[in-house]
């Protein structure tokens, strides 16, 4: 017997993809757009990790330093009206897809002020603005809220994506394989996207799955897939622009594999060297397939960008990231009342109800 | 003869169904067996000839997905209904409905709430056993975030249903099938909020309080006919929705008969009937109760299958005369029940 299953191959090999990436022609004005935007996301996890290690920020904080490019690459495809759910690691699909970045810091701070009000922290994110519906922590919850929000999709009928952030772990839940045969089965608008990071917290996928490739199980709903290289943010944008066009025009959902590696542990500042399967070895090679400087090293070639101009986007952003979290600080908390009144639609203490 | 027009539960929910889809383009039902009789009875019959498919969907055989599917697109501008043709299976979604709809409003700041009703069935007797005679609300009714509600009569059936999908939280449904023929006057629609609906008094008395939901109120409807013949006025309250919970009309009720029994169709060990005592008795001076309150529940065993056994392990008309009667020995009732023969199931 045989399976015909893609496989990851080189894209999982830590040693290989440090090039510039490939820019297809794709107009240097979205590049750089881009660019700045796996910047602002790189800076501001940066400054939420300086803020954890500081003791001022006290919830959990899982960053995604090093995975920039799946958010941006996906997001450049989506619009405001399109439905955007995440997981624990989604400030970069937060901030990529037009969120707030004070409603973020806020939030991580606990504010009234946050994108959640402060009732949520970093692992509990919303921004209606920009089509982002929600992110939670319960690995792969959203998954079959963003098939509900394909299905509205469809019902609307105006052409909307539902997508859905999960990892490589996520992919171990049941619900996940629930979610993708009833997407495929009713052809809804649904963009599955698998961050395949390698790891489960400190767990290597080669010690969890008998494969290393995600997308085995899109194959397995009849749903197309792309796998890429996920620090490669034209590869993601354009896979995702294949998936998301087939799913406006009513052909069904798609599948992403974005293959990627995160610099930080699971939670927290930390590198985390000391856990999981070589990440001592593997982390300084993954780190040279850094999706911004790969960006920056073709727009370099281009002649778009010099060294100069990216020292001062990066001041720039600095200051601008570290102005919004100074004034984040200052932000109240939220009121005592706080913790009943948003449990119910009508906002009273237990739903109005008085015992 | 009948002297007014009835309608019976299930008639009443099918209506109720009916009113939703007719007059709320954005309600839409979703859940395994909808197109077929077989799973939810005539209380769903031909609606998916009557409104669609598209809005009357039958899924694969997957709750937890299609319970957070139902409430995803309550995040999307819908109403949607979430239909568990038997609640044992809605186990299955206790993640989409504990961890997800239940927090998602206040997770996320008060600012998105899943317009979601979970219906589910309590489909119990008949020999099913254990995984198919559940009655799962003390589990539920735990849960801040979300409403439950259990109707005890044909038009409540029908009007918490309304108001159920009508409210912007989630709200978890339970109907059983127990009560599926009980009848009632038809009456014009009641589409009162669900924020404004609470336990109701269906018969007044003096003597004690009964207090049900669901099927558990229909048994006590008829133990305090029985109680009549000997003499003690019962008052029988519908807790009708278990959470949030009011308090007033019980506490207000035990006040003026010094008497409480609770029953309840689930266990006893953190259920319902437990919590009902213990609001009521927190909140009003103990020299105010003439005894001990009761409360009747299942037996701490899963649902056996033998006939013999299951006519044993629900609570009955006979096991609540047998917690009352003893109160009113010496003084109201000169007859003890238990002198009239052992087999409560004549009373049921």
């Amino acid at each position: 017997m045989t399976f015909h299953f893609p496989t990851l191959g080189d894209l999982a090999n830590s040693e290989k993809y440090g090039e510039p990436i490939a820019t297809h022609g794709v107009p240097s004005d979205r590049l750089l757009r881009q660019l700045e935007m796996m910047m602002l996301i790189r800076v501001t996890e940066e400054v939420i990790a300086e803020g954890v290690t500081a003791g001022i920020i006290h919830c959990p904080c899982h960053l995604a330093i090093g995975q920039e490019a799946v958010a941006v690459g996906v997001s450049e495809n989506l619009t405001h009206t399109d439905r955007v759910f995440g997981g624990h690691r989604s400030h970069s699909h937060y901030l990529a897809q037009g969120g707030a970045l004070y409603g973020l810091l806020a939030e991580v701070l606990g504010k009234e002020s946050g994108c959640s009000k402060g009732m949520g922290g970093s692992m509990h994110l919303y921004d209606k603005a920009s089509g982002f519906m929600g992110s939670v922590p319960i690995v792969a919850a959203t998954v079959p809220l963003a098939v509900g929000a394909g299905l509205a999709a469809k019902k609307d009928n105006r052409g909307a994506v539902a997508v859905t952030y999960f990892g490589d772990g996520a992919a171990e839940e049941g619900v996940v394989h629930e979610s993708m045969n009833f997407a495929a089965a009713f052809k809804l608008p649904v963009l599955f996207v698998c961050e395949n990071n390698l790891f489960s917290s400190h767990l290597h996928i080669d010690l969890r799955q008998p494969s290393n490739s995600v997308a085995r199980f899109a194959a397995a709903h009849e749903i197309p897939y792309q796998v890429v290289d996920g620090n490669d943010v034209v590869a993601v944008s354009e896979a995702t622009e294949r998936l998301v066009k087939r799913a406006r025009d009513g052909e069904g959902p798609g599948f992403l594999e974005a293959v990627t590696y995160r610099w930080r542990g699971h939670v927290g500042p930390r590198e985390d060297i000391d856990v999981g399967v070589q990440r001592k070895s593997d982390l300084p090679l993954w780190k040279r397939r850094d999706p911004i400087r790969r960006l920056a090293e073709s727009l370099e070639t281009l002649g778009a960008v010099d060294a100069d101009w990216l020292e001062r986007r990066w001041s720039a952003i600095r200051a601008k990231v570290t102005s919004v979290w100074e004034e984040a600080i200052l932000a109240p908390y939220p009121q005592s009342s706080a913790t009943l009144s948003r449990v119910y639609a009508n906002g009273q203490l237990t739903g109005g109800i008085q015992a | 003869m009948k002297q007014t027009e009835t309608i019976s539960y299930c008639a009443a929910i099918l209506e109720g169904f009916t009113y939703l889809l007719e007059k709320h383009p954005d309600v839409f039902v979703i859940g395994q067996g909808l197109w077929s009789p077989w799973y939810v009875g005539s209380t769903m019959k031909d609606l998916d000839i009557r409104f669609g498919r598209d809005r009357i969907m039958d899924t694969p055989v997957s709750e937890d997905a299609t319970t957070a599917i139902a409430a995803g697109a309550s995040l999307c501008g819908y109403r949607a209904i979430m239909v568990h043709p038997r609640v044992d299976f809605m186990v299955l979604a206790a993640n989409a409905l504990v961890n997800q709809i239940a927090k998602w409003s206040h997770m996320l700041g008060g600012q998105s709430h899943p317009k979601v009703t979970i219906r589910a069935i309590v489909n119990r007797g008949g020999e099913q056993g254990a995984q198919h005679s559940q009655a799962l609300h003390s589990w539920f009714a735990h849960i801040p975030g979300l409403r439950v509600v259990m109707p005890a009569t044909a038009l409540d059936a029908r009007d918490l249903l309304i108001a159920s999908v009508l409210c912007d939280d989630p709200v978890l449904y339970i109907d059983d099938r127990w009560c599926y023929e009980v009848e009632e006057p038809i009456s014009a629609i009641d589409v009162t909020p669900l924020e404004l609906q609470g336990p109701k008094v269906l018969r007044k008395g003096e003597d004690v309080t009964l207090v049900g939901s669901s099927f558990s109120t229909q048994l006590c409807l008829k133990a305090a006919g029985e109680l009549l013949s000997h003499g003690i006025s019962a008052e029988v309250i519908d807790l009708r929705v278990l959470n949030p919970i009011r308090y007033e009309v019980i506490r207000e009720s035990v006040k003026k008969t010094g008497r409480l029994c609770v029953v309840d169709g689930s266990w006893r060990n953190c259920g319902m009937a437990g919590e009902i005592i213990a609001g009521v008795l927190e909140s009003v001076h103990p020299s105010i109760l003439l005894d001990s309150p009761r409360r009747i529940t299942l037996p701490e065993a899963p649902a056996p299958s033998s006939k013999a056994l299951e006519a044993e392990y629900y609570p009955s008309v006979g096991h609540i005369l047998n917690e009352v009667l003893p109160w009113f020995r010496p003084s109201k009732s000169s007859e003890i029940y238990s002198e009239k023969g052992n087999s409560h199931e004549t009373y049921l």
